[in-house]
């Protein structure tokens, strides 16, 4: 009996201890981004947010997260699969390279790019005969993107495929499964929910990337300027009550995206369970 | 199978190897799919013009843009089209000279343009290439102060006393910071008679004064407006003018006995107009900002318009008994930026030990 | 790896097909993304003598900003493990109101852009914010201190922990643990023993990977920071303010220590992973 009284009062005293840590934390900066966004009302709030300008960024912000959720995720997945399904020399080296651009500081990954595909590059002649923009244009923005983002699928799925072992996928190849039905049949059905977790992770990463794409934009306005970009521009133009609200957007895009997790987890965890 | 499989494989890795080891030729076959959609956008028959420009001339330019046009039409009968760009006049000098393709440059200081021109896109002698110096407005620093000026600041000797704040941005990160400084030092020098030690010692104590260093100069703004922290905001003369305008009962401005003529500077970006082919344009972009209108957009939004015909009509707005001082009396941008930002310069040695 | 070695090696065991396909895409988008622009950078810094580098990165003010940068990440990436692993535990193993809402919120700074973390936080907790008023009172300052750096690290590191956590916590077995209830032991021994030998490898990663970032943010951190040299500034501004001097080779060479620490602290991770499997897996 007592026993359980302090076992209810561990999980409160956790509990409460986790609600104030997000409190304080998560919920009052969203506080002050809701609250200077209507600071003067609903319909400046909407004309803020319907600017041509803010469109043109909620667009290219939107294709920025889309080409790097694509390419990272079909990289994660080859990835994983390769990490985890065999063995072979340098594997170490290996995914701590992939884990990398998480912890490089997006101003030195938005900088490599400059040094990479700038005026200053070896490769800039060939680049400029052909006339290819890559950085202070959209191709480096979504490089950059990309670049910022690049682990999240691949270090969700890892674990989960090692936690997995080889066994069924061994067994399903010594039966003559070939590699896409085994990825599809045996692998797949482990990995899908740790899929769903870190593509939602990499594009709400890449929604809010700021640093790397800084460096990389040039700020050509309507041309090169992604949301958070555009909230900065506001920022400078002493546009407090814009620039909040063009950053709610981004709250809004993000909690979007999480009810879609939620619905697809829910309805996939159902039919599990039916099953 | 396996073989074809494993063939694959070798060949990516030797690929990989190769790219990685000799600088690689096959990026440009990668990234040209990814760049198709983007090359079409422009070049139609109408000219586009890019402004790289920085960060306080967002409200000049975006006035100026649409008088342009309408000038441009009256004399050429075609439309144009101006992309601005605003940022730390330092990062957007350093972004032309990697490669963001600007018609032309508008910065803070001769000293930004100059970095363009020694990567190769600016001819020499742009200085002499529109009047006064290919400045079509000036500013100058002043204090921005909380109303009724609390702390009594009425000169530079005020910001060194106990317990004032001071806030101003970092000269090596923010162009504008360097007038700061400079207008600092200037009045020290002629205050302590020109001896170094005590005007390096004076603008030390200044500095010690300093509670935030942003890292730009609308940073600074915010923290000393939005976030009031500080006494006295070093800044911008249009800038001040614009916190006051968005908050009259809240801040006052004051004047120092003697400041710096901050000379904006702008030029055509060379290398970028001949590809282009912009630069009948682009001059006349540049040269139009002397105009009687523009001069006047330019006095609207609080920078001193060059032609002093016109500067006299804003006489009641500005303080033009301010004594001034320019960047020659310090020989220059290139000898003022060697002693006092470069590495190990004067202002380095102000915050080591 | 010589070609030789590696059809011996192919040859081996693999009876899983895929291999050549899934480590050539692999390696082919690892290059054009990470390795060909980081070797970039390292041949750019190459341009300078070691003396330079080594005179660059130790000057007294660089060498204070990363003490100020790992210092500062280093506490964040602490809390945020620490609070990490309880929050992971409160929303796997607990049912409250509001438990959806919370785990829906915890991706919210990656969406945020960090200038306005940044912003949002300056104001919050500069002297005459909601939460630095309160601690004004007492003559605590925490904008624009090494403290307001903490916070605004504290806020982008979240996600990390929790989420490395919560997968292996919600595939942990409870049995285990009721087991060693039944057996006698106490909570505490529970957790010790049972839970957090099957945790800490992915706490660990997670508190790697929020370091790594820590130590390299940016952009909400100048606003909140005071950016006074040997104060309160953070690496990266330096970098910034070296690349508006034009000064490249110092910018590279200092963005190239903090590279070699990020890639030297994912190493020791993943190092301390492996062991751990190893463990897990010799006891078996």
């Amino acid at each position: 009996m007592a026993e359980k009284q302090s076992n209810g009062l561990v999980k409160y005293f956790l509990i409460a201890i986790s609600v104030i840590f997000l409190f304080l934390f998560l919920v009052l900066p969203l506080y002050v981004v809701v609250t200077e966004a209507f600071k003067k009302g609903a319909e400046q709030y909407w004309q803020a947010v319907s600017d041509e300008y803010t469109v043109k960024a909620i667009l290219l912000t939107l294709e920025a997260t889309v080409f790097a959720v694509v390419i990272n995720t079909v990289f994660g997945v080859f990835a994983a699969w390769a990490v985890t399904k065999f063995r072979f020399e340098g594997k170490k080296v290996l995914t701590t390279l992939i884990d990398l651009p998480v912890t490089v500081s997006p101003i030195i990954a938005g900088l490599i790019y400059v040094l990479t595909f700038g005026r200053q590059s070896i490769l800039y002649p060939l680049l400029e005969k052909y006339d290819i923009k890559i950085v202070f244009a959209v191709p480096g923005i979504v490089l950059a993107t990309i670049f910022v983002t690049f682990p999240f699928v691949s270090r969700e799925l890892i674990p989960v495929l090692e936690s997995q072992g080889t066994d069924e996928e061994e067994a399903a190849a010594l039966m003559g499964a070939n590699g896409s039905t085994i990825f599809r049949r045996v692998t797949f059905p482990h990995i899908k929910w740790a899929l769903l977790y870190g593509v939602v992770l990499c594009a709400s990463r890449a929604m809010g990337e700021f640093g790397a794409v800084s460096v990389l934009s040039g700020h050509l306005r309507g041309k090169t300027n992604t949301l958070p970009l555009h909230v900065e521009i506001l920022f400078n133009e002493f546009q407090y009550m814009p620039a909040f609200a063009v950053s709610s957007i981004l709250v809004v895009m993000a909690i979007l995206l999480l009810i879609i997790r939620s619905i697809i987890e829910h309805k996939g965890k159902k039919e599990t369970e039916i099953r | 199978m396996k073989k074809r499989i494993l063939s694959l494989f070798l060949s990516a890795v030797f690929a990989a190897g190769a790219l990685t080891g000799c600088g690689s030729e096959a990026t440009s076959t990668e990234t040209a799919v990814q760049d198709n959609t983007q090359a079409q956008t422009e070049e139609s028959k109408d000219v586009t013009l890019t402004n790289v420009s920085y960060d306080p001339t967002r409200e000049l330019y975006a006035a100026y843009n649409e008088v342009f046009k309408k000038h441009w039409q009256e004399k050429t009968g075609g439309s144009v089209e101006i992309t601005q760009s605003h940022g730390g006049s330092g990062k957007q000098a350093l972004e032309v000279a990697n490669g963001l393709e600007a018609d032309v440059v508008t910065l803070a200081l001769e000293y930004d343009v100059n970095a363009v021109k020694n990567a190769g896109l600016i001819e020499d002698g742009w200085v002499n290439e529109f009047d006064k110096n290919s400045s079509p407005y000036t500013s100058t620093i002043v204090f921005l102060v909380r109303k009724g000026n609390p702390k009594d600041i009425h000169d530079w000797d005020d910001l060194i006393k106990d317990g004032v704040g001071v806030i101003t941005p970092n000269p090596k990160t923010s162009g504008g910071a360097c007038w700061n400084y400079l207008a600092a030092w200037a009045f020290a020098q002629k205050k302590l008679g020109y001896d170094e030690e005590q005007t390096k010692e004076f603008v030390k104590n200044i500095y010690k004064n300093v509670l935030v260093l942003d890292s730009g100069a609308r940073g600074a703004t915010t923290t000393f407006v939005e976030n009031g922290q500080g006494d006295v905001l070093i800044a911008w003369e249009n800038e001040a003018f614009l916190s006051i305008k968005d908050y009259p009962d809240d801040y006052e401005i004051v004047v120092p006995s003697l400041s710096i003529l901050a000379q904006p500077s702008v030029a055509v970006v060379d290398k970028v107009v001949d590809k282009r082919g912009t630069r009948e344009a682009a001059t006349e972009y540049l040269s139009y900002l002397y105009s009687d209108e523009a001069q006047k957009i330019a006095g609207d939004n609080f920078y001193r318009p060059s032609n002093p015909d016109i500067l006299k009509e804003y006489a009641d707005v500005f303080d033009l008994n301010v004594d001034l001082v320019s960047i020659d009396d310090f020989g220059g941008w290139d000898a003022a930026h060697e002693k006092h930002f470069d590495d190990g310069g004067i202002f380095d040695q102000i915050y080591e030990n | 790896m010589t070609e030789k070695k590696l059809k011996r090696k192919t040859k081996n065991v693999r009876v899983i097909p895929g291999f050549g396909l899934s480590l050539g895409i692999t390696l082919t988008v690892l290059s054009f993304v990470v390795i060909i622009p980081l070797a970039t950078l390292v041949i750019f810094t190459a341009g300078m003598s070691f003396n330079d580098v080594i005179m660059t990165v130790t000057k007294p003010r660089v060498l204070a900003s990363f003490r100020v940068s790992f210092l500062t990440a280093f506490i964040a990436s602490a809390i945020n493990t620490v609070m990490g692993i309880i929050l992971a535990w409160v929303l796997v193993r607990y049912d409250f109101p509001l438990k959806r809402f919370m785990d829906g919120m915890i991706e919210l700074p990656f969406a945020l852009p960090t200038a306005v973390a940044g912003i949002s936080l300056t104001a919050l907790t500069s002297d005459n914010g909601l939460v630095g008023s309160f601690f004004a009172k007492f003559g605590i300052r925490l904008a624009y201190t090494r403290v307001g750096i903490t916070i605004a690290l504290i806020f982008i590191g979240i996600p990390f922990v929790v989420r490395t956590v919560q997968p292996v916590l919600e595939k942990l077995d409870p049995s285990y643990e009721e087991a060693a209830g039944v057996m006698g032991a106490d909570r505490f021994t529970i957790f010790r023993r049972v839970i957090f030998p099957e945790i800490w490898p992915a706490a660990i990663t997670g508190f790697g990977l929020a370091m790594g970032r820590c130590i390299g943010e940016y952009g909400s951190v100048v606003f909140i920071a005071g950016n006074q040299p040997f104060e309160t500034e953070i690496t990266p501004l330096i970098i910034m303010s070296k690349l508006q001097e034009y000064d490249y080779a110092s910018a590279t060479a200092i963005a190239l220590v903090m590279l070699i620490f990020s890639f030297l602290i994912l190493f020791l991770v993943s190092y301390f992973q492996a062991r751990n499997t190893k463990m897990i897996q010799g006891g078996r």
